[in-house]
């Protein structure tokens, strides 16, 4: 087990930089998670961590080593594939043990370990079976005792998945989690999916275009975050943004919506957004469970408005409600009883408590 | 009329299916039609030469029914079998095949492999060149290959024109690009991730050649095998061009210079060459063909 370090790790593909100077530390022990869109540099970072890509530039230390020329064999690490990247003509046991016996480890012990992965991972009585025979989680099952049996100082993980049904996906994410608790072997995961991030995370690392954007406890990036590519990256559905002023009324600092809505800013906020200019063009960033339904007894900073549903989706325990704000789509989740139907009038509720306020040219959290 | 005009609600679907399926049936009727016809074409020749090779020189000659036997005789294959010459021939085909398919293997599966994974410069165009020298067709290699022979022999001392081993160097000219070309396709459908996975389980190249792309790409080997083994064993131009002494041909051209006197044709003794002569490829199909039918489809389909 070790810690992994990268410093200002550059990724050129001819002119194309992919990787545009990350710094990451990552302690022992720890479960990282890169997440971001699809081209956005994280799973070329885990490549190059792994050693299948080259840097360009910067480092990569593992365990205080650097292991920039180390080739992947030799950096003692292990890797689970989107398409789990099972030998097709070895049996699982097989499969699990070929590092082991590419090592020249004792029988004796290859076959401890097997059996120990395998019962960690629940496959016992799959063990002398070849992949085909095998439904898609129990093949992502093998390719983690493939990773486990080695028993390496980290683990990476691929969009591991990413090939599996929703059902399964979340399944299997409990059972990553439940793996990674026993072992506590220091992990790197990658994926697209922000929920995978935010459920499976120690802290999670958001890319875009080569370049980090936040690394933070899932709660952070939920409630604090640092740019707009992160406001609407993480959270589902994705953060409401409307364009906004502030003005001034009477002492008090408003923050004004359309011609018709305009809110008076909590006293904590209106403290925090005093000093800026009132003249930029800025964004209000509301998450959707701030946008309920309004009822008598409303708390302080939550302020309601009338407007028209376009569009509802009841999900059960909750109904999601579609509208349009100065041509900004916005998302709001209502209490499946508050009687929301498409094309209806309704009264809503903005729990400005929550709100974020962003700068619109430079996506900045303020 | 008016049942036309019942027809036309809820059943129209119904017709529609019927039509597509006698679309199949009549798509069925001609395919079977044209491989029947196919069978027969490619059938008669082998059939044939069954016929004529159970006849003795005086029934091949008299003017009978040629499609029948009427005095049948195996006289033609014991012939044949007890002759010196034409087990030598046979023995110098079977050896010169069987160490052919194996420098073929030898030089295509690390050549394909290097050539479908291992980026390096210049690599894709080398694979280009390697199929394009495939192109070039044998009549048009045979007088410079024997004169670079003759130039060699000169220059070395050592016989190598009118030797059948000389043709263990000449026709992996045929089957190497070939073989590795098709090679190249079958490494190439194996996902990359799987060698990535070798390499960070600690396998070495030529260990994730061994140990993982040959195994997986076992039909598709095979098939480049039986290829290698039916074009050693049919090679007939450069035999002809680079042994002539009659202890050193190889089966094809051993049939027909010996069975060949001036202008008498031994017909009998002919065809009963030929037909054993395609025995073994025949056999080596029969056995391999599951495999050879795997190799053709291979990454069809994704497990």
């Amino acid at each position: 087990m070790a810690d992994v370090a990268l410093r200002k790790v550059v990724k050129r593909y001819d002119d194309v930089e992919a990787v545009r100077g990350i710094d990451l530390d990552i302690s022992d022990h720890e479960f990282i998670v890169l997440v971001g869109p699809s081209g956005c540099g994280k799973s070329t970072t885990l490549r190059m961590i792994a050693g299948l890509e080259d840097i360009t530039d910067g480092d990569i230390m593992i365990g205080g080593d650097v292991v920039n020329d180390v080739p992947p064999k030799d950096r003692d690490i292990a890797m689970v594939f989107q398409n789990y990247a099972l030998y097709p003509h070895m049996t699982v046991a097989e499969n699990m043990s070929f590092g082991l016996r590419l090592k020249h480890y004792p029988k004796a012990e290859i076959k401890a370990r097997v059996t120990e992965a395998a019962r960690l991972l629940d496959i016992t009585d799959l063990i002398d079976r070849k992949p085909k025979q095998l439904s898609g989680g129990q093949r992502q099952r093998v390719a983690m005792g493939r990773a486990i049996v080695r028993n390496p100082k980290v683990f990476l993980f691929d969009e591991p998945l990413s090939n599996l049904d929703a059902k399964l996906r979340v399944q299997m994410r409990i059972e990553i989690k439940k793996v990674h608790q026993k072992v506590r072997t220091t992990t790197v995961y990658v994926t697209h999916d922000q929920v995978e991030a935010m459920t499976l995370a120690d802290r999670v690392v958001v890319m875009n275009k080569g370049r980090i954007e936040q690394i933070g406890t899932p709660n952070e990036l939920y409630h604090k975050p640092a740019t707009r590519f992160v406001a609407g990256f993480i959270g589902s559905p994705a953060m409401n943004f409307i364009p906004c002023r502030l003005e001034d009324a009477g002492g008090k600092l408003n923050i004004r919506l359309t011609d018709r809505i305009s809110f008076p800013l909590p006293p904590a906020r209106a403290a925090r957004y005093t000093a800026l200019p009132r003249t930029e063009n800025l964004l209000l960033g509301i998450r959707p469970e701030h946008l309920t339904e309004s009822h008598a007894h409303l708390e302080p900073g939550v302020e309601t408005f009338d407007t028209v549903l376009d569009v509802t989706e009841p999900m059960g325990m909750e109904t999601l409600v579609y509208f349009g704000l100065e041509g900004a789509p916005i998302c709001g989740r209502v209490d499946p009883n508050a009687g929301a139907k498409d094309g209806a009038p309704m009264r809503l509720a903005m729990d400005l408590n929550n709100m974020h306020l962003l700068n619109e040219a430079t996506g900045a959290v303020l | 009329m008016s049942t036309l005009a019942i027809d036309k609600g809820g059943p129209t679907r119904k017709i529609k299916y019927r039509s597509m399926s006698r679309d199949r049936t009549w798509a069925l009727r001609w395919s079977y039609f044209f491989l029947v016809l196919f069978a027969i074409f490619s059938l008669i020749p082998p059939i044939y030469m069954l016929i004529t090779s159970l006849k003795s020189s005086a029934e091949i000659s008299a003017a009978t029914n040629p499609w029948w036997v009427f005095h049948p005789t195996l006289a033609n294959y014991v012939e044949l079998l007890t002759s010196n010459q034409f087990l030598r021939f046979f023995w110098n085909s079977a050896i010169v095949s069987i160490v052919v398919v194996f420098v073929t293997m030898l030089i295509s599966i690390p050549a394909a492999f290097a050539l479908a994974r291992m980026k390096f410069w210049g690599s894709t165009t080398l694979a280009t060149g390697v199929f394009l020298t495939y192109l070039i067709p044998d009549s048009l290699l045979f007088i410079p290959l024997f004169k670079m022979l003759a130039v060699l022999q000169d220059l070395t001392g050592i016989t190598l024109l009118n030797r059948w081993y000389v043709l263990l160097f000449i026709y992996p000219t045929l089957t190497v690009p070939f073989c590795t070309w098709i090679m190249i396709g079958y490494f190439a459908s194996i996902p990359k991730e799987l060698d990535e996975a070798a390499l960070i389980d600690g396998a070495s190249w030529l260990q994730t050649l061994t140990r993982i792309f040959i195994p997986v790409a076992l039909p598709g080997l095979i098939a480049a095998t039986i290829f290698a083994f039916t074009v050693s064993w049919a090679q007939f131009l450069y035999p002809l061009v680079f042994t002539t002494s009659i202890d050193q041909l190889v089966l094809p051209v051993g049939i027909t210079t010996t069975l060949i006197k001036g202008d008498v044709f031994n017909w009998g003794q002919i065809m009963t060459g030929a037909l054993l002569g395609a025995a073994p490829p025949l056999i080596i199909y029969a056995f391999l063909m599951d495999y050879y039918i795997a190799g053709l489809t291979a990454g069809a389909t994704k497990g």
